[in-house]
């Protein structure tokens, strides 16, 4: 169990850089989410950090000890990957006890240490049986068997869930955090999946483009993004981004877009030019007696909730409201945002301006 | 009315399918029967026309392959006293007495050692070879593999003079060591291009699990990367071992004595009184060994043969 601290890590392939430079520190016993779209650098980060590859600068240490140079095997780490990588002429025992046989250990404690690992898992009923005709879940848990039953520092796991079906997939996710808590280790998992880091993670690093965009609990980031990337890229509907030309003194609070005036968390950092106004969707409300007007222009039932696309001066803006709230086509009506909650972004760096809502979560980078 | 399947085809659509089967082996195995059949034919009736289909079959043609035969005149023969086995008692039909065994053993136990050697080499060097390729980053990987390919390009023969020399200069000539680094050379742009092919197919996740696991890169390739090659590894060998052991132009012009396969030898019988049943004889038993070894891995080699056409 152990601490992973990244220092600049940067990773080049020929001409074109992977990770640019990459710094967080992985507290122990977190379960850690490496989150972005695919080629933004979170895999390399990983394999980097088990040592599948070399980082062309940077520093990774793992409980205190410098190992970003070191052979895979000297790290103590175990590694999930996202097509499992059972070994196919291997039965599942077989597979389970492969990382102990190569520690030396005796036959009989290999035994008695794959029972154990069995018994989490619940397969001891297919310990015998060859990997090639299980399912995916099993296969999963034989994985995470393999992982687990050396005890390792830490969990790394590349997508684990990724070759799952979607209905599986919810139920294993649910396992993997069950038995992260239960055990205790320091995991880091890359997904691609935003949902899938929010429900499951402790903290989450956004990547894009080799670099980190933010990182810190789920609910800082998806409140509080510090980039306009990472409002799109996290939440579905994604943030709202509303466009306008202006200027936000340093201590402002509130914002003009045109001649309409909202309230905003108390700004920390001035900025004039081009400006984003960013609203998650359910921090708008309708209200007919508001000033801000904006036309209906679709509607999408959820169940519990509905999306309401709204046009206005500024872009399109999404609300998610309660679904029985009776709501037309066409109809215009007035919008409202939920002042504690907003964020004004920088529109040609894309950075989120510091305000009094969002220090807390920027600190972190 | 009976509708049309793909599946299921109906009982003409079978009969049909397995005429044009039996036919199409028939037409391929003639050759091969017919010198299977030579080889129990006296010799005789081996020359017959029209050629005899039914005959009386006779161990002649072998016993004239692995023997040599003096004639003796009657008075001799007679001294000689009746004959004492059943195969003495073939070769007195014709006033001979047998003086010796022929070559055919040990040119065909040459053949065992220089076909295998060199089936073994291909795959051995093959297989590092196409590891490299495969997982590593080798600078002018391309190039080197056209380069390795391009060997191929041209019939082995036509660097028989170069070869020749080489060899004589060296002292490779009709030796063992020679035509096994001979045939091997020939081989292993196959089995390069082969053995690359199918470990390319192989997940690299296997190994980096076993790295992770605690193993080094070489038993991470000899215990996991190797059992799941082993397909490739067998239809390549298959290829390497047909090709080595069916050569004749490079053993006709470099061996002569010790080193001299089976193929250039069994020709040189038809010297000896037109005995085409021996020539039989000893083609049908330098058939055995490759059909063997081709038997064993037939399996393999069926996925080897289609390897690569159905995504898994």
């Amino acid at each position: 169990m152990a601490q992973i601290r990244i220092e600049n890590l940067r990773k080049e392939f020929g001409a074109f850089t992977a990770v640019r430079s990459s710094s967080f520190t992985i507290e122990d016993g977190e379960f850690f989410m490496l989150l972005g779209p695919s080629g933004c650098g979170k895999t390399t980060t990983l394999r980097m950090m088990a040592g599948l590859e070399l980082p062309t600068s940077g520093h990774i240490y793992i409980d205190g000890e410098e190992v970003s140079q070191k052979r895979a095997s000297q790290r103590d780490i175990a590694f999930v990957f996202q097509m499992f990588a059972l070994y196919p002429h291997m039965n599942v025992r077989k597979n389970i006890s492969y990382p102990l046989v190569s520690q030396g250990m005796s036959r009989a404690d290999v035994r008695r240490k794959v029972a154990e690992v069995a018994k989490i898992l619940r397969i001891e009923d297919i310990l015998e049986r060859p990997v090639g005709g299980l399912s995916g879940g099993d296969r999963q848990r034989v994985a995470l068997g393999r992982a687990i039953v050396r005890e390792p520092k830490a969990f790394f796991m590349d997508e684990p869930l990724g070759a799952l079906d979607a209905e599986f997939r919810e139920h294993m996710a649910e396992e993997l955090r069950a038995l992260h808590d239960r055990m205790g280790a320091t995991t880091v998992y890359v997904t691609h999946d935003q949902l899938e880091a929010m429900q499951m993670g402790d903290k989450i690093v956004v990547m894009n483009h080799g670099v980190v965009e933010q990182f810190g609990v789920p609910q800082q980031i998806y409140d509080w993004p510090a980039t306009k990337y990472v409002a799109e890229f996290i939440g579905t509907p994604p943030m709202n981004f509303l466009d306008f030309e202006g200027t936000v003194p340093n201590g402002a609070t509130q914002v003009a877009l045109g001649e309409a005036v909202f309230a905003v968390p108390e700004q920390l950092t001035g900025a004039q030019g081009a400006l984003t106004l960013g609203v998650r969707p359910e921090h708008v409300t309708l209200s007919d007696a508001a000033p801000y007007r904006a036309e209906v222009l679709a509607q999408e039932y959820l169940g519990t909730t509905q999306i309401i696309t709204l046009r206005t001066r500024h872009g399109l803006l999404k609300a998610r409201i309660a679904s029985d709230l009776p709501v037309r086509l066409g109809e215009v009506t007035g919008v409202l945002l939920d002042a504690r909650k907003l964020t004004v972004f920088d529109a040609t760096t894309g950075r989120a301006l510091v305000s009094k809502g969002n220090q807390e979560a920027l600190r972190h980078g | 009315m009976s509708s049309y399947s793909v599946t299921h085809p109906s009982l003409r659509q079978k009969w049909f399918a397995g005429v044009i089967v039996v036919a199409y082996a028939l037409i391929t195995l003639m050759p091969l029967i017919w010198i299977v059949a030579t080889g129990f034919k006296s010799p005789s009736d081996a020359i017959a026309y029209p050629p005899k289909v039914v005959f009386e079959p006779t161990l002649e043609g072998y016993v004239n392959l692995f023997t040599t035969r003096t004639r003796l005149s009657p008075e001799a023969l007679a001294a000689a006293g009746p004959a004492q086995t059943w195969y003495d008692e073939i070769v007195r039909q014709y006033d001979m007495v047998i003086s010796g065994p022929s070559r055919y053993g040990e040119r065909f136990f040459n053949s065992v050692i220089i076909g295998f050697g060199s089936t073994f080499l291909s795959i051995f060097l093959g297989t590092l070879a196409a590891y490299g390729f495969s997982r590593f980053r080798v600078p002018l990987k391309d190039d080197l593999l056209f380069f390795i390919l391009s060997t191929r390009m041209m019939p082995p023969v036509a660097v028989a003079i170069p070869i020749f020399l080489m060899f004589r200069e060296v002292g490779l000539s009709d030796t063992h060591l020679g035509m096994i680094l001979l045939y091997t050379a020939v081989n292993l742009s196959l089995s390069v291009w082969l053995l690359k092919g199918f470990i390319d197919e192989i997940p690299v996740e296997y190994e980096e699990a076993a790295l992770i696991d605690g193993y080094t890169r070489f038993q991470a390739f000899y215990k996991v990367v190797l059992p799941q090659a082993a397909t490739g590894i067998a239809s390549t060998a298959i290829f390497c071992l047909i090709f080595a052991w069916n050569e004749y132009a490079f053993a006709v012009l470099l061996t002569s004595g010790t080193a001299q396969t089976a193929p250039p030898f069994i020709p040189t019988i038809i010297g000896v009184g037109k005995d085409w049943p021996a020539v039989a004889a000893g083609a049908t038993l330098f058939l055995v060994p490759v059909m063997v070894f081709t038997v064993l891995l037939r399996k393999h080699l069926l996925r080897g043969i289609t390897f690569g056409a159905v995504r898994k």
